[in-house]
């Protein structure tokens, strides 16, 4: 087949960064290598020497690899989710925004899923989990719903990436093998379509429950224990808002970044943020509702230990992280978001990424003043994280960029069909649609009354 | 059979005999000082400092704290390989070489009563010739805790086998019950009436530490007279 990249395309902005790629990906993709490579020996010397190259000790023997494996798995809900629910609701501004959502899942979901195992003792052990697991753990059904979520979420990402796949082998893109065996003989016939569309059809029904189940069952972890300030019974809904709370955010951020720096300001319309940050708005609000319930009850119920943490968090040593966390999730997006003068894309910028640090700051809050305060008296210090633990922090970041660097090198970060599809058809669909739901007229009866 | 604990506080003077003759008999790991001070020092038992009242009503206890062992273990229960589990005697046991290192038990136990080798154990050489032979050296990155120095019933119940007679009361006493000068720590089967701590587990003056959480601890205080 002859090369068609030069033929127009009316999607051409989307190919370009795949056809044309610019120099400075390299040079990003050399910085972020030598990152992880650096975090890579830091692991190495963490297997080397024990768990004792961290910051943990007792009673907080939890620390930054719990805290981001909840907030990384948080972030993941963003878009499997938010894909599916608008997909589902035929939502028709979805179109530039499943892709992307999809691809923050996929890579967060393999970065968060690590976690657990680099905070093991034993990393070699790991195995036991399989032979030896015990399914009343609320670990094993953790290991089991972030499979099943893994496993869901990049199948839901690759089979709609198909026909974007098929686009790219036809424009005889290089690596042409990459393509050919990747688009699995997509001719773009009416019979393909239908079994793709069932497929997602089914998928997008399956992911939703999935989702929900990861973050409570990363919520039972704590909520099954009877530590003061875990064992709660809000816990579940709490956490599942706030992951698809940082999710939202993170996928404005992204949205954000790409806009610029691909120029797609003819794809991620003024519309798309406008409806995306209400809804951050909407989850900051409820994310505040859950919070106050949660510490007004405990406030209340005033057992002395659970006051301990609650006093710890309020006033004690976590008082400037609570409140920069209250701030960052709740007055700073709600101010700026409420004011349409200031829900502008910077304005959105900025309360995207005040959410994203708000929630760390909120998994760090719930893991670490539990933890610190024990019933007994027990002479207690203060978690200091160290360079291991904040290189492994970085490293999991960097992991990320870089995975979603290379997925926007070779595959297109807005659906190119789905768009195509909109165009066509949507404005003929939804007319449709609306006059399906449209009371009927009466017809004029000449005899009645 | 259910091994049970018993520690009179009117009895105890705080001597703290009882945390050196477990580290003595468990080869439990003595950290450096720099580690001991981020709060890694390793204790199955620990002498925990109780200040009650204010100055000049202050008034100080010390508690001798091994492994509750409770009926409702809440670290048994959230351990994801059955490396923790209570045995048909009713003692909380580690089993070593099959835990993953999570550290869950830990952050579920209510009384803080598990170490974690967050480096390899070590021993000066003077104190590694007085390791004692019949405790197993725990790897790094594994959790440990008391056992009821679960070796010396292994011991002392194939030695009552042997000689084809029921185990004996005084057989079978973890090391701080046998090191305490006082007679304070008892120890025995709390289901054997003719054992002194069934009896004593049931004296107007005892108490369980946390009693309302419903782990059902089998170590029980004797709570001081005035």
């Amino acid at each position: 087949m002859e090369n068609l990249s030069a033929q127009p395309h009316p999607d051409a902005p989307l190919l370009r960064p795949i056809e044309s790629p610019a120099r400075s990906f390299y040079l990003i993709v050399g910085i972020l290598l030598a990152i992880i490579l650096y975090t890579g020996i830091v692991y190495l010397r963490q297997i080397l020497f024990g768990l004792g190259v961290t910051g943990m000790a007792q009673p907080v023997t939890w620390g930054f690899y719990i805290i981001n494996f909840v907030f990384f798995i948080g972030i993941s809900h963003a878009g499997t989710l938010i894909s599916a629910i608008l997909r589902l609701s035929k939502a028709e501004w979805r179109r530039p925004i499943t892709r992307m959502a999809e691809v923050i899942t996929a890579i967060v979901l393999a970065i968060g899923g690590l976690h657990p195992i680099i905070d093991l003792g034993r990393p070699d052990r790991m195995l036991h989990l399989f032979y030896n697991g015990r399914l009343q753990s609320p670990l094993l059904w953790d290991v089991t719903s972030i499979t099943a979520y893994f496993t869901a979420s990049t199948v839901y990402l690759y089979i709609p990436l198909i026909p974007d796949i098929a686009i790219l082998r036809d424009r005889g893109v290089k690596p042409r093998w990459l393509y050919e065996f990747l688009s699995w003989g997509w001719q773009g016939t009416e019979r393909q379509h239908k079994v793709l569309e069932r497929a997602m059809n089914i998928l997008m029904v399956i992911v939703i429950p999935i989702a929900v189940s990861v973050h409570t069952i990363i919520s039972y972890i704590f909520a099954m224990t009877v530590q003061p300030g875990w064992h709660s019974t809000i816990f579940g809904p709490y956490f599942v808002v706030g992951a698809i709370f940082s999710g939202i955010a993170a996928i404005l951020v992204l949205m954000i970044v790409f806009r610029k720096i691909f120029r797609l300001e003819g794809y991620l319309k003024h519309i798309h943020f406008n409806y995306l940050s209400i809804l951050l708005l909407i989850m900051s609000l409820i994310w505040f509702y859950f919070t106050f319930s949660e510490y007004l009850t405990g406030y209340y119920g005033h057992e002395p230990n659970e006051m301990r943490v609650f006093w710890y968090k309020f006033t004690g040593d976590f008082a400037p992280y609570f409140w920069t966390m209250v701030s960052c999730n709740f007055f700073l997006p709600v101010l700026l978001l409420c004011n349409r003068k200031t829900r502008t894309i910077p304005g959105i910028l900025i309360a995207s990424i005040s959410v994203i640090i708000g929630m760390w700051l909120e998994r760090l809050i719930i893991v670490v003043p539990s933890l610190a305060n024990p019933r007994l008296p027990y002479p207690t210090g203060i978690y200091i994280p160290t360079h291991t633990e904040w290189m492994l922090f970085i490293g999991g970041i960097s992991v990320f960029v870089l995975g979603y660097m290379i997925f926007a090198r070779f595959f297109p970060v807005i659906s190119i069909w789905e768009i195509e599809e909109g165009r066509k058809e949507s404005a003929k669909i939804v007319t449709e649609r609306i006059s399906s739901y449209m009371p009927d007229i009466e017809p004029s009866s000449p005899g009645g009354r | 059979m259910k091994w049970g604990m018993v520690i009179d506080l009117q009895k105890c003077t705080g001597c703290g005999e009882c945390v050196a003759a477990c580290k003595r008999e468990n080869n439990v790991a003595i950290v450096e000082p720099k580690e001991s001070a981020m709060g890694r020092t390793m204790l199955w038992m620990d002498m925990l400092t109780i200040y009650e009242g204010e100055y000049p009503r202050l008034r100080v206890r010390q508690i001798p704290r091994p492994c509750m062992h409770c009926d409702h273990p809440p670290c048994a229960k959230v351990c994801p390989v059955r490396a923790t589990y209570i045995n048909e005697e009713g003692i909380v046991a580690q089993i070593y070489p099959q835990c993953i290192g999570c550290r869950y038990c830990m952050a579920a136990c209510p009384y803080t009563v598990k170490s974690f080798n967050w480096y390899k154990p070590e021993w000066s050489p003077g104190i590694r010739n007085t390791a004692n032979p019949d405790v197993s050296v725990r790897p790094v990155g594994v959790v440990e805790k008391c056992t009821f120095c679960v070796h010396r019933r292994q011991k002392a119940k194939e030695q009552a086998k042997s000689e084809a007679r029921e185990l004996r009361e005084d057989e079978y006493q973890p090391a701080c019950a046998e090191g305490c000068p006082t007679g304070a720590i008892v120890f025995g089967d709390l289901e054997n009436s003719r054992h002194r701590v069934n009896h004593l587990a049931h004296s107007p003056r005892a108490t369980r530490l946390l009693e309302d959480l419903g782990t059902e601890p089998k170590v029980v205080y004797l709570k001081e007279g005035d």
